[in-house]
Formats: C-alpha cells, sequence, structure tokens
C-alpha cells in the first residue's frame, strides 16, 4: 500500500465522521417538526402534501395504524413500479423503445427497489427506459430509504417516550425524511457528480465512430440524479449495469471519493439523531465505535486479502501487487476494496468492482458483512435499527449478570419483546439459509453459477445473502435472471425487509408504553469500553455462529484450497 | 447483622436433610421418571435434546458405512445421558424443597377439625374446609388451616411454622389476629375463620414454588425460554441446511454427526438447569423462612430501586433506652449514677429497663435489695416515678415534670445541663431529669437506638444502586436525626397510611420498583401497590394477603436478605445463559474440520485443538457438553454471589468470568476428553 491509499481511507473517514454529528441533530429536529435553517423553504412543501393527501399532521398513531399505513404505502409502490416496468414500452420517455420487462423479472424489480435492496437482475442502459429509471425506480430511491428512516424514528420514539400509546404519524415521517432528509443532500451530491463529468440528460443513446472503424452506441441519461439518491440513499441500483465502475457513473478520483462516502454518511449521521432522541451521546458514540470496530476489521482483512499475491500465479514470472482482476484499473485494489467493504457494510449494494472476482477472503468478507443483518452503518435508518436490535440481544443475554431483569436505557425487556426480537434473529437464516439450500438442492437453479465447487457454492450464499439482507450487491458470474430466482430473491428481499420492520414496529409500540426507569449506577452500563466489546461480539457470535458452517463449505474452502493446493 | 438469620431448630421437629449425599438417590431416580416426553415440555431445549437422542438410538440399528455402530451407540448414549443429567439436577433442587416443606407438613396428616355449622360444631377432617369457615381450636390442638381469629385469645405456638419456640398471643381484632395452619394452640381457645381453601394455604404455596412441574415460570424465565427456543431454531437450521450444502460440494453428511452437531449448538447447559436455578432460588427464600406466594415477587426483589422501611423494629429496636447520664454542676458522677440505678430499679417500663441495664453494664454500685427499696410508681398526676431508700428520695421524669416537682423554673437549670438537655431534644432523643432529694443531679439521654450494623447494611444496598426510605411516625425532626444515624437515604415522617400509599405511587410514576414491608392492617394498601411486599407473619391476615411475600419469623430486615437472593438468582441465569452461547465458539472448532474434512480436506486446518480424529472429535464435544452441566449443578443450586458493587463492575467480573471462561473451557475441555477417549481406546 501506498501513501495515497492512507490519504483516500483518511479522507473517507473524515468526510464521514466531521459532518455526522451535525447531520444527526438535523435530522433529529427535522423529524421532530422543529425549525431548521431550511424550513423557509420546504415548510410549505411539506404542508402543500399534507392539504393534497388530506393528513392532519398533528394527529399521531399507535405502532398498529402506522405499520398498516407502512403496509399500505408498500403495497401501492409495489403495485405500481410493477405496472410501469410491465408497461414500459407504452410510456413516454423511452427514446431507445425499450419493451416490458417479463413478469418475474419485473416482480423482482419492484420487489428490489421497494424493499431498498436494489438487487439488478436486469441491466439498466439495456432494459430500463428513462421514465422507468426515473418514475418507477427513482421515486422508490427516495421513498424506500425514507420508510427505513420513519421505522429507525419510531424505534427511537419507543425508547424514548414514557407510556405513550403513539409512536408518530408514518405520512408527516415518510414526508418529513424524503423532503428533509434526502431531497437536499442529494442535490448537492448531484450538483458535485455533474462537476465531476456525470451526465445528466435526457437525449437519446450517442452513436459513436471508432477509430477501429465500427460503431459504438454510447448510453447516456439522467444520471447524475439517480447516482445521488443511489448512494445516499443506501440504495445502490446503478444507472448503468456495471454500476460505479462505469466512467459514466464514477468518471474521477474525486467523483469515486464522494460516492464512496455519501454511502454511509447519513446512517452515520443517524446514530446521533438517536442519540438526540434519548437524550444522551454517549449512547451514539459507543455504537458508532462498535460499528467502527466491526467496519476496521472488515476493511483491514479486505484490504490485506487484496494486495496480497495470487499464489497460483506465484511460479509465473509475473510481478504482482495485490489482485486487480475484476477491478477497473482506474481505482486500483485499495478504492475498490474501500468500496466493496462499505457498500455491504451499509446495505447499499453499489459497486466499483465486481465481488466475485475478489480474493477468497476478499470476498468473504462483504458478505460475512452482509450476513450480520447489515448493522455496520447499515441501509439508511434499517442499519441502525438493527444495530438496536443487537442492543437489545446484549443487553438481554448478559444484562442478567448485573442481577436486574434486563433493560434498555430504562425500557424493561419482556417476554413480548424477546419473542419479536427472535422472530427477526430467524430472518437472516432462513432467507440466506434456508432459501440458499433450495437454491443448492434444485438442480435446474443450482446450474446459475459460473464456477464449480466453493466459489460457485459462494456465489449462491452470497446472492440470497445479498437478498436478504437487502444489500443488492451481486456475485458476478451467476445467472440470477431466472423466473426461479427472480421470484425467490423477491421473497428473500421482502422476508429481509418486513422480517424486521413489523417486529421493530410492534417492539416501539411495546417500549412506547412502558414507564422508564430511572438509569443510575445500578443500571446496565450501555456505554463505554465494555459494553462496545459486549455488543461486538454479541454481533460477531449471533452471526459467526450462524454461518460459519456455510462459509466454510464456501470462501473458506476456497481460500484453504488456494494456499494449500490441492 | 450481616449473617443469614438460620431458623432456629426445636427438638420436636426434625431438621430436613438438604445436603446433596442425603438427596442423590431419589434424584437419581426421579432423572429418570422425568424422561416423560409431558414434563420436558416445561423445557424445550431438553425435549429437542431427547428426541434427537431417540432419533440417533434408532440411527444405532442401521447400519451406516461411514459412522461405525460403536461410536453411533457412544453418542446416542452420551445424548440419553444429556437429558439425565439436566433432570437429575431439576430432581435435586426439588428434593431439597420438599424435604424441608414435608418436615413442616408433617403432622398435618389426618387432622380433624371442628367446624361450625349453624349452632353445632362438628368434626370434619382439615383438608375438607373451605374459606370461610369457621372452626373451633382448643389447647393442645393443631390449628387446621391459615386464618383470621374472629372469637377468643390465646397462645400459640408457632415453632413448626417459625421455628421460634415461644408462644405468641393470638387474638381476635387488632394486628395479632392471623393464624397459621399446622401451628399449636397452647393455652385457651379460638374460633378461627379459614381463609385459604385447600392447597392454597402458605404451606402449599411453599411446596408448589419447589417442585418443578407444578411451578409457575417467573416472567424473566418465560422471556429466557423464549431466547433459548430462538437460539435452538436457528441452530435447528444452521444443521439442516448443511446436507444440501454439503450434497452441493458432492459430500453427504452421516445423520449421526448433525445430531450431534446440534445437540452440542443449541443452548443444553443453560437450557438444562434452568429450572433447577429457578427452583434453587426459591428453596434459598424457603430457608429464610421467608415464603413468596409467587415467584415474581421474588424477581421483582432483583429490580428494586426503593425500600421502604418501617423505623420501628426495623432500623432502631423499636423503643427508647438509655445511651448517656449528664450530670448537673457540683454533682459527682457515682452521686448521680447511683441515684439514677436507685430511682429506676423498680421501674418496670422498658425505658426504666434499659437505663439499668446501661448503669449496670458500668458496675457504679452494689445493688440494694429489691425489699429494701419503696417504689414510687409513675402516675399520671405527678408525671415522675423513683424510690426511696435509705430515708432518701429519688425521682425522675420528663423534664417539665420533674421541674414542677422541684419547684423551680426552666431558667433555673445550671447553663451547661440545659444545653445538654437541649442538645438531646436537638437529636430526637427523649432528656429525662434526675432529682435526689429535692436537689437536680443530672439528666438521662433517652433515645431510639439504631440496631448495630444496619447502617453498614444500608451502605451495602446503596452500592448496588437501592435507596432506602424510612417510614416513621415521628415528628421530623426526631426522624432526620434517627435517619442520619442509620445511614438511610430518605424519611416519611409523621407517615400515615394514605402517605406512605402516595409514596410507593410517585416512585412507581417514574418508573421505579419498589419494595416496603409492614404488619399493620392499614399497611394493606401500600403492601399491595409495592412491587414487593413483605407481610411479617405475625401481623394480620389482611397484611399478609396483601403482600406477595411473608416472613415467618416476622422480621423486616428479611427483605434485604429477599433483595440478595433475587439478584442471584438472576445473575445465575445471565452468568450460565452466556457461558452456554460462549462454549459453541469451540464446539464448532471440534465439529466442523471433523465433518468437512472428507469434503475438503484443507478445512483440517480448522482443527484448531488437534483432536485426534473426526469421530473423537464429535464424541469429545458430545461428552464436554453433557458433563457440564453436571459440572454447573453446584452452581445453580448454590446460584452465582453477589457482590455489593455498582453494575459495571459487577459486568465486568462476572462477563470475564462467564464470558471469557465459557469462551476458553471447552477448548480445554474437549482437548482434555478427546485425549482420555483415545487413551481408553473408546474410538
Amino acid at each position: 500500500m501506498h501513501s495515497y491509499d492512507f490519504t483516500l481511507i483518511l479522507a473517507f473517514f473524515v468526510l464521514v465522521l466531521l459532518p455526522a454529528p451535525f447531520i444527526g441533530r438535523y435530522l433529529y429536529r427535522v423529524m421532530e417538526g422543529e425549525k431548521t435553517w431550511l424550513s423557509p423553504v420546504l415548510q410549505p412543501v411539506e404542508r402543500l402534501c399534507y392539504r393534497i393527501a388530506g393528513v392532519d399532521s398533528n394527529r399521531e398513531q399507535d405502532w398498529k395504524t402506522y405499520s398498516l399505513a407502512l403496509l399500505a404505502f408498500t403495497l401501492i409502490s409495489l403495485l405500481t413500479l410493477f405496472a410501469i416496468l410491465m408497461l414500459q414500452g407504452s410510456l413516454p420517455l423511452n427514446p431507445q423503445q425499450l419493451p416490458g420487462l417479463e413478469w418475474t423479472l419485473a416482480f423482482n424489480t419492484a420487489v428490489s427497489f421497494v424493499t431498498n435492496t436494489n438487487w439488478q437482475a436486469y441491466s439498466g442502459e439495456a432494459q430500463m427506459s428513462y421514465f422507468s429509471q426515473m418514475v418507477g425506480l427513482g421515486v422508490q430511491n427516495f421513498v424506500s430509504p425514507a420508510v427505513g428512516l420513519a421505522v429507525l424514528v419510531v424505534f427511537c420514539r419507543g425508547i424514548a417516550r414514557r407510556s405513550s400509546n403513539s409512536v408518530g404519524n408514518f405520512w408527516v415521517d415518510l414526508t418529513r425524511a424524503t423532503l428533509y432528509g434526502l431531497l437536499p443532500f442529494c442535490l448537492v451530491l448531484a450538483l458535485l457528480l455533474v462537476w465531476q463529468g456525470v451526465p445528466q440528460t435526457f437525449l437519446e443513446y450517442v452513436t459513436a465512430h471508432t477509430i477501429g472503424g465500427t460503431d459504438q452506441v454510447v448510453p447516456l441519461g439522467p444520471a447524475a440524479s439517480q447516482i445521488a439518491i443511489k448512494q445516499l440513499g443506501t440504495n445502490g441500483g446503478g444507472f448503468f449495469g456495471v454500476n460505479s465502475a462505469h466512467p459514466f457513473e464514477n468518471p474521477t478520483a474525486w467523483s469515486n471519493l464522494f460516492e464512496v462516502a455519501s454511502i454511509i454518511l447519513i446512517p452515520a449521521a443517524l446514530l446521533f439523531t438517536f442519540g438526540h432522541y434519548v437524550k444522551d451521546l454517549r449512547q451514539s458514540r459507543a455504537l458508532l465505535a462498535c460499528m467502527l470496530i466491526l467496519f476496521s476489521v472488515g476493511l483491514g482483512g479486505t484490504l490485506y486479502a487484496e494486495h496480497q499475491p495470487n499464489p497460483a500465479l506465484a511460479a509465473l514470472p509475473i510481478e504482482q501487487s495485490g489482485s486487480l482482476e475484476g477491478k477497473e484499473s482506474r481505482f486500483g485494489t485499495t478504492a475498490s476494496a474501500l468500496w466493496a467493504v462499505t457498500t455491504t457494510a451499509a446495505s447499499n449494494g453499489s459497486v466499483n468492482a465486481m465481488h466475485d472476482s475478489f480474493s477468497a477472503l476478499g470476498g468473504m468478507i462483504p458478505m460475512f458483512n452482509m450476513m450480520l443483518g447489515e448493522v455496520i452503518f447499515g441501509g439508511v435508518g434499517a442499519g441502525l435499527y438493527g444495530m438496536l436490535l443487537f442492543v437489545l440481544i446484549a443487553v438481554f443475554l448478559a444484562g442478567l449478570m448485573i442481577g436486574r431483569t434486563p433493560e434498555y436505557l430504562g425500557k424493561k425487556l419482556e417476554a413480548r419483546e424477546v419473542r419479536l426480537l427472535v422472530a427477526t434473529l430467524l430472518v437472516m437464516p432462513v432467507g440466506v439459509l434456508v432459501l440458499g439450500a433450495l437454491a443448492a438442492s434444485l438442480p435446474g437453479p443450482a446450474s446459475s453459477v459460473s464456477n464449480p465447487g466453493a466459489h460457485g457454492f459462494s456465489q449462491i450464499l452470497y446472492n440470497y445473502t445479498s437478498g436478504a439482507a437487502n444489500n443488492g450487491s451481486a456475485f458476478g458470474g451467476f445467472g440470477a435472471n431466472t423466473p426461479y430466482h427472480n421470484l425467490m430473491i423477491g421473497l428473500a428481499m421482502l422476508l429481509g425487509r418486513f422480517g424486521y420492520i413489523l417486529p421493530i414496529l410492534a417492539i416501539a409500540g411495546s417500549l412506547a408504553a412502558k414507564k422508564r426507569a430511572p438509569v443510575g449506577s445500578n443500571s446496565f452500563p450501555t456505554h463505554g469500553p465494555l459494553f462496545v466489546t459486549l455488543l461486538t461480539l454479541t454481533i460477531l457470535l449471533v452471526g459467526g455462529l450462524t454461518f460459519l458452517p456455510a462459509l466454510a463449505l464456501g470462501p473458506i474452502a476456497e481460500h484453504m484450497t488456494m494456499f494449500q493446493g490441492f | 447483622m450481616n449473617a443469614r438469620i438460620e431458623p432456629a431448630l426445636n427438638s420436636a421437629q426434625q431438621h430436613p436433610k438438604t445436603s446433596i449425599a442425603a438427596l442423590w438417590k431419589p434424584a437419581l431416580r426421579q432423572a429418570f421418571v422425568k424422561l416423560d416426553p409431558r414434563q420436558l415440555l416445561r423445557s424445550p431445549v431438553m425435549l429437542v435434546v431427547e428426541l434427537t437422542a431417540v432419533v440417533t438410538t434408532v440411527l444405532c440399528f442401521i447400519p451406516n458405512p461411514q459412522v461405525s455402530t460403536g461410536l453411533a451407540v457412544q453418542i446416542a448414549l452420551w445424548l440419553w445421558f444429556t437429558v439425565l443429567f439436566a433432570n437429575f439436577a431439576e430432581a435435586l433442587a426439588e428434593g431439597r424443597g420438599k424435604a424441608r416443606a414435608d418436615s413442616l407438613k408433617a403432622g398435618s396428616q389426618g387432622l380433624n377439625a371442628r367446624r361450625k355449622n349453624g349452632q353445632q360444631f362438628e368434626t370434619v377432617a382439615a383438608s375438607s374446609l373451605r374459606r370461610g369457615d369457621i372452626v373451633r381450636v382448643e389447647a393442645g390442638e393443631l390449628i387446621p388451616g391459615d386464618g383470621e381469629v374472629v372469637e377468643g385469645i390465646a397462645t400459640v405456638n408457632e415453632a413448626a411454622i417459625t421455628g421460634e419456640s415461644a408462644p405468641v398471643i393470638r387474638e381476635s381484632g387488632g394486628d395479632r389476629s392471623a393464624v397459621t395452619g399446622n401451628t399449636r394452640v397452647v393455652s385457651d381457645w379460638l374460633l378461627v375463620q379459614i381463609t385459604a381453601n385447600p392447597g392454597e394455604s402458605t404451606l402449599d404455596r411453599m411446596i408448589a414454588l419447589v417442585e418443578g412441574a407444578k411451578r409457575q415460570k417467573t416472567p424473566n424465565e418465560v422471556a429466557l425460554d423464549i431466547l433459548l427456543i430462538g437460539l435452538t431454531l436457528i441452530f435447528l437450521l444452521v444443521v439442516a441446511t448443511l446436507q444440501p450444502f454439503a450434497r452441493f460440494a458432492d459430500g453427504d453428511l452421516p445423520l449421526v454427526y448433525l445430531v450431534a452437531l446440534l445437540v452440542t449448538l443449541i443452548p443444553t447447559t443453560i437450557g438444562g438447569l434452568l429450572s433447577a436455578i429457578g427452583i434453587a432460588g426459591m428453596d434459598r427464600l424457603v430457608r429464610l423462612n421467608v415464603i413468596a406466594k409467587s415467584g415474581r415477587a421474588v424477581e421483582a426483589a432483583g429490580d428494586v430501586h426503593v425500600l421502604l422501611l418501617d423505623k420501628t423494629g426495623t432500623i432502631t429496636f423499636g423503643n427508647r433506652r438509655c445511651s448517656a447520664l449528664y450530670k448537673a454542676p457540683g454533682v459527682s458522677g457515682k452521686q448521680l449514677s447511683d441515684a439514677t440505678l436507685l430511682a429506676s430499679l423498680a421501674d418496670d417500663t422498658a425505658e426504666g429497663k434499659s437505663i439499668v441495664e446501661y448503669l449496670r453494664a458500668l458496675n457504679t454500685m452494689v445493688e440494694p435489695e429489691r425489699s429494701a427499696i419503696k417504689s414510687i410508681a409513675f402516675s399520671a398526676e405527678t408525671r415522675l416515678s423513683g424510690a426511696d431508700y435509705n430515708g432518701h428520695s429519688y425521682r425522675k421524669g420528663a423534664v417539665d415534670a420533674v421541674l414542677l416537682y422541684l419547684g423551680i423554673e426552666r431558667s433555673d437549670v445550671p447553663p451547661v445541663l440545659a444545653r445538654e438537655i437541649e442538645k438531646i431534644a436537638q437529636s430526637g432523643g427523649t432528656p429525662l431529669l434526675v432529682a435526689g432529694d429535692g436537689q437536680l443531679l443530672g439528666a438521662i439521654h433517652l433515645k431510639d437506638v439504631v440496631k448495630p450494623g444496619i447502617r453498614e447494611r444500608f451502605a451495602e444496598l446503596r452500592a448496588m444502586g437501592i435507596r432506602t426510605v424510612m417510614v416513621t411516625g415521628d415528628n421530623p425532626l426526631t426522624a432526620a436525626a434517627i435517619a442520619a444515624e442509620a445511614g438511610v437515604d430518605d424519611v416519611i415522617a409523621e407517615a400515615t397510611p394514605e402517605k406512605k400509599l402516595q409514596r410507593i405511587r410517585s416512585e412507581q410514576a417514574e418508573g421505579k420498583m419498589v419494595a416496603m414491608c409492614g404488619d399493620g392492617a392499614n399497611d394493606a394498601p401500600a403492601l399491595a401497590q409495592a412491587d414487593v411486599g413483605l407481610a411479617m407473619n405475625d401481623g394480620t391476615q389482611a397484611a399478609r394477603e396483601a403482600a406477595n411475600l411473608v416472613d415467618l419469623d416476622s422480621d423486616p430486615t428479611k427483605l434485604l436478605d429477599v433483595v440478595q437472593v433475587g439478584k442471584e438468582l438472576l445473575v445465575t441465569r445471565g452468568a450460565l445463559t452466556t457461558f452456554s452461547v460462549a462454549n459453541d465458539v469451540a464446539k464448532y472448532f471440534a465439529i466442523l474440520p471433523a465433518l468437512f474434512t472428507g469434503i475438503y480436506p484443507q478445512l483440517g486446518a480448522l482443527n484448531l485443538m488437534q483432536l485426534h480424529s473426526p469421530q473423537s472429535a464429535i464424541l469429545s464435544a458430545i461428552v464436554f457438553n453433557a458433563l457440564i452441566i453436571v459440572a454447573l449443578i453446584p452452581l445453580a443450586l448454590r446460584g452465582v454471589r453477589v457482590q455489593a458493587a455498582d453494575a459495571a463492575s459487577l459486568l465486568r467480573r462476572n462477563l470475564l468470568i462467564y464470558g471469557l471462561g465459557g469462551l476458553v473451557a471447552p477448548f480445554v475441555g474437549i482437548k482434555l476428553i478427546d485425549l482420555l477417549l483415545v487413551a481408553v481406546g473408546l474410538v
């Protein structure tokens, strides 16, 4: 590694961590309807939205009504997007005359964008009209992270409120998250990307005459705005098929830095939003420390693995400086590894290199990041609520050891909460192991892999993990666009989204209704190094114990084989 | 005061045999009886283990080229052992509690009662008595059930229940009207209204708490059970999906091995001991002579933020005692002490006796014969008491009364003495004056003496984060003085039942858990409102009904022990859960390489413990998994000791022992078992 590698990593952390406390406070104020400097501009828009939709912004909902509103919104989103994708051939803004999608692919894609996964079994420039991209996918790119943010805020309120039946108003939270939480940041990032050369146009594709004398079609489109929300909203669905490895999506070193940092900009800030809700920023710092530890270990491991020479090539007279296969040479090993770890730590899923071509360990770490349930920063809202679930598990496991029934920030964890927690714990094993085992044992679906043996198994494992974890990144080489995988990965994505959201809303409702016991020297200390260690180990233990056997048969076996010979 | 109060033994009562030596044989038998799946339903994790044991046993008869029958039989045997060990732990815990309860119950068999039927009394079996029945109990008879005295007054020997051999008075009305079944009326007779149906008496409740099959699980235990079921489900999915994954790599995993992996992964350690921990916790309470009406209250005791304690009898001895003498100027110390002793010798009040005790300890004079003293009893008119002896007159009494007797004004009292009197009053004490032959000799300092050791006890509680609030009918000045001396955190002075209830409600509104103890009928609402209410057995039936704990010894400080037991119960559960989950890491490193080396030989590198062979690795993990239950039985029964410390240091300590220990111990244990199995030639 060179000094510029370290500069990139340092710049990344500075860009993410420095603004986090400020953005976090801003988001808290926004979500609770307090005045901010953007209010004069956005408040009239917000009021107009409520008037059109007939929403009484002062009326709060209990958790059940909130969940119903959320589910209704999701269902309508899903059906609308499905219809757009099926009918895009007859819809406007389709200069390339692209036909509608096959129905399983349309279903898969609709689920993918509604669940903030952005798994792409299609290729953008070859199959999506501008209308589908902007009105179909683009809208979901905004509202799906906004839903995540809303659910997180409900969880925060559940912990912060005392003896309260209401947890907020879904329509208000959704509007505020979109309007104040995402739009302004996207505007800034889109402008930065345009400055760096990302296209933003409605013109049709350009045909270029190459020096070789052939014609090449150069796809264009309203890319900058889409890419901004793709990164900031932990969406990850690229405008072009190869995502941020494409020179129009990610033209320069600067655009690469902005894009990779914006993946976890909002997830990192939300930690502080949580701290403001519970009136204790020490909690934010403890969770941040835990996330940073897990992130840094993953980053270190991937960097190490990717900078190793390939032992299979050691005998050849080749000078190796790390593994460059499957990486965009404009970015190189370090920027690719950083992106891979960031995009899988957060449930983003955009890529600037092909994870399938990483070394066995370098590919395993992104996979493991996802298997942990996307809690290392994670998706907008989704990452932190996933992390808070782990906090509750850690508190329940070890909390008894202080001689009190477990409580978190003064809220008792009882049978009801544990039952819901257990439900969320089952999501990843079912989504990854059960659906993965089905895919691996049916001859048709299993033949989608492009490699035999351990690496082929890694492909199945990675892609189902990506779906269940709502990440959306792909382990290339896997023929995902088959009716079976379209439907099953679609199922995994729905499970991974609502298998968390519904129990969390129920937990939040149940916590909000409880009294809050005073926190003192006899309550479970949830800040400080001891708790950070406990939480980190709990996450690794739960993830490790669930997935170690599967990983052993995939990337670990591949790694051992590569380094020990056959 | 820190020592546990062990129940006093009396000769009539057999000491229950609760040592493991006496109990292991019946427990062993019970371990087999409890294999009944209907009983195991209460402990789902162990039910899963039993199912796998059945499956493995069946597999022993189906030849499999990958697994030798010898190994399959050994695995099946150890799986059965795992269930038996867990059953044994529960049976052992039950046995202890039952032995104690049985010894209390002894003698109640075939007991008859004289039930009132109109104007007549008819003889019926005690077991047929219902709530509301009225029975007559004569001297020498056992009271047939819990109840309230509606008529009569009698002395009752409650030794069978409390271990206290001195008989107590029970009478209708007032605060001494409650009687307990199986206690003996020593003199006179009582009409008792029965307040408990068969199966609901104090004793029945006690027995129900220590019987595995009938026991109601406490809320936290239910929550923990759910988590354990969740973990079991996760591992079921992990193991069940391994076969298709292995087949994808053209491998095949023997079912026996997969079953072994499943059992080692699911939380058998805590799953097997959970019930024993709960029963043993209740048994510890029973040994403290506290009866919990539900396990919930014991668990809540661990969570208590605030303790409301009556001053009288809990924090102080309850009556004012002499603590110092102050002499007037010009009077010698001997003159004062002799005069005080003589003035008090014939005084039979508690205060008078305390003065005599105080002076006897100083050994000031040779006491004269009682007959030589002409005692002057306290009269409402003079408000003085004292004695005439050898022609001298000695008097003592309240300040105003003595001044009146001497015919002097308050301002005539020498300033030195006046200052002392002032100080005594300010510190919450009561000053008395002593006069001899019409001359003011000095002052006596009477005060409510704080029990020795109570201050340290409160400091311990404070270290655990529990605040103590003293409840007293005294005026605020006196209350504050005693509070400062005892080291309580807060005081409710001039307390009324409404005031107590109000305080409990306001603490609870802040989310705090409140414990309180009381005995009077007017305590009942507060006892019912408190999260943990401890009633005194010698109190009223109303208080006993309202509270969720009853102390047979009627010792209010027992509340502190209950808190301790509650905490120990929770810590033991938490410690073993953490230990159980942390164990899984080592088990993976034992079994995964054994399973997978057939598919990818390179995965043998995961065999960190360098176990001898795949067969020995799997068997060692199973054996460790079974033996660790046995090894932890003593801890489960005894409970993890809880030091008085803040939560952070408790957590650090327990995480180190049970978390880190749980991570490391199986690595060592499995390796040792592997060496042993290979040495003995079992694999």
